[in-house]
C-alpha cells in the first residue's frame, strides 16, 4: 500500500503577534503521539533539532514537571568552532497534546523564555503550534535577531535549496 | 521594533508613504485616518527608526527608512528558515516512526 503524503516541506510559518511572542506553526501528516515522542526522546531529537552540520554534545531530557532539559551542539562558523547551549525546566506535560517548558539560551542567560508547544490532531493531520514567550520585547527581538548573526544562514539556505530540489524531483 | 509594524494601521501608513516623501496632510488624504491618528503612528514609527523626517521651513516631510524595514523582514525570515529546516527533519522522523509502526 502506498501512502500519499502531502508535501509540507518548507511550510512552517513564523509570526510575531505581539510584543513578547514568536509563534511557529506547521502541519504534519502524523498522529500527535508520534510528534510528541519525536519531540521528547533524545535519540529522536538529535535527528531534527539543531542546525545543519550540528554535532551533538549534550541531549538530555528529564520528562517530568520540574525536570530539566539541556541541548548543546557544536557548530562550525567562519570564526571557528563554537558550542551552542540551551536548557530549561518542564512546567506542564500533557502528553501528547501539550508541553510547556522554560528555555534559556546559555549565551544570554538572563533572557529566560517560556516555550508552549501544542499538537492538535484532526483527521490524521496534526497542527503543531510553538509559542516562544519572552518577558520583554528586547529579549524577544534579540532572539529573532540571533538567527541573522549565527553565521549558519548560508548553510540553511543551501539546505532549503536541497529540500526544494528533492521535492521537485 | 516589531510592535511598531504589528499594528495594521501603522503598516497601512508605511504602505501609504511607499517610496514617496510626504506630509501628514497627504497621509490623511491617502489613508482616511484623522490627523491626530496619523501623527501618533508617525511618532511611533520615527521612534523606532522606521520613518525619517526632514524639516523644510514649516513643513515636515516623512519618508520610510527602507533599510530598517528590511532588517525586521530579514529577522523573521531567518528565524522561519531555521525552523522550516528543523521541522522538515522532524517530518522525516515521524514519517519513519509511522512506517515502523505499520510494519511491527
Amino acid at each position: 500500500m502506498t501512502i500519499n503524503r502531502t508535501n509540507r516541506k518548507g511550510s512552517a510559518v513564523v509570526t510575531v503577534p505581539n510584543d513578547t511572542d514568536i509563534v511557529v506553526t506547521r502541519r504534519f501528516d502524523a498522529p500527535a503521539a508520534l510528534l510528541f515522542k519525536a519531540y521528547t526522546t533524545p535519540e529522536l531529537v538529535k535527528r531534527w533539532w539543531g542546525f545543519e552540520g550540528s554535532q551533538w554534545v549534550v541531549c538530555e531530557i528529564d520528562l517530568r514537571v520540574g525536570g530539566q532539559w539541556r541541548f548543546v551542539t557544536r557548530e562550525q562558523t567562519p570564526d571557528g568552532e563554537i558550542e551552542v547551549g540551551f536548557h530549561g525546566e518542564y512546567r506542564e506535560i500533557e502528553a501528547p497534546h501539550r508541553l510547556v517548558s522554560t528555555e534559556v539560551f546559555e549565551g544570554v542567560p538572563d533572557a529566560e523564555a517560556l516555550d508552549i508547544v501544542t499538537f492538535d490532531e484532526a483527521g490524521g493531520v496534526t497542527t503543531m503550534t510553538m509559542t516562544v514567550r519572552h518577558s520583554c520585547r528586547e529579549h524577544r527581538d534579540a532572539h529573532l535577531a540571533a538567527g541573522m548573526e549565527s553565521g549558519l544562514q548560508v548553510s540553511l539556505d543551501r539546505l532549503e535549496d536541497a529540500a526544494i530540489g528533492l521535492a521537485a524531483a | 521594533m516589531f510592535t511598531a509594524v504589528a499594528e495594521a494601521s501603522r503598516r497601512d501608513l508605511l504602505d501609504a508613504i511607499g517610496t514617496d516623501e510626504v506630509t501628514v496632510g497627504e497621509l490623511v488624504d491617502r489613508t482616511g485616518l484623522t490627523q491626530p491618528q496619523v501623527s501618533k503612528h508617525l511618532a511611533v514609527l520615527r521612534e523606532v527608526g522606521l520613518v525619517t523626517v526632514r524639516v523644510d521651513g514649516r513643513r515636515r516631510w516623512y519618508r520610510v527608512n527602507g533599510a530598517a524595514l528590511r532588517t525586521i523582514h530579514d529577522w523573521v525570515r531567518a528565524f522561519e528558515r531555521t525552523w522550516n529546516a528543523r521541522l522538515d527533519r522532524l517530518d522525516d522522523v515521524v514519517a519513519e516512526l509511522q512506517h515502523q509502526e505499520r510494519h511491527t
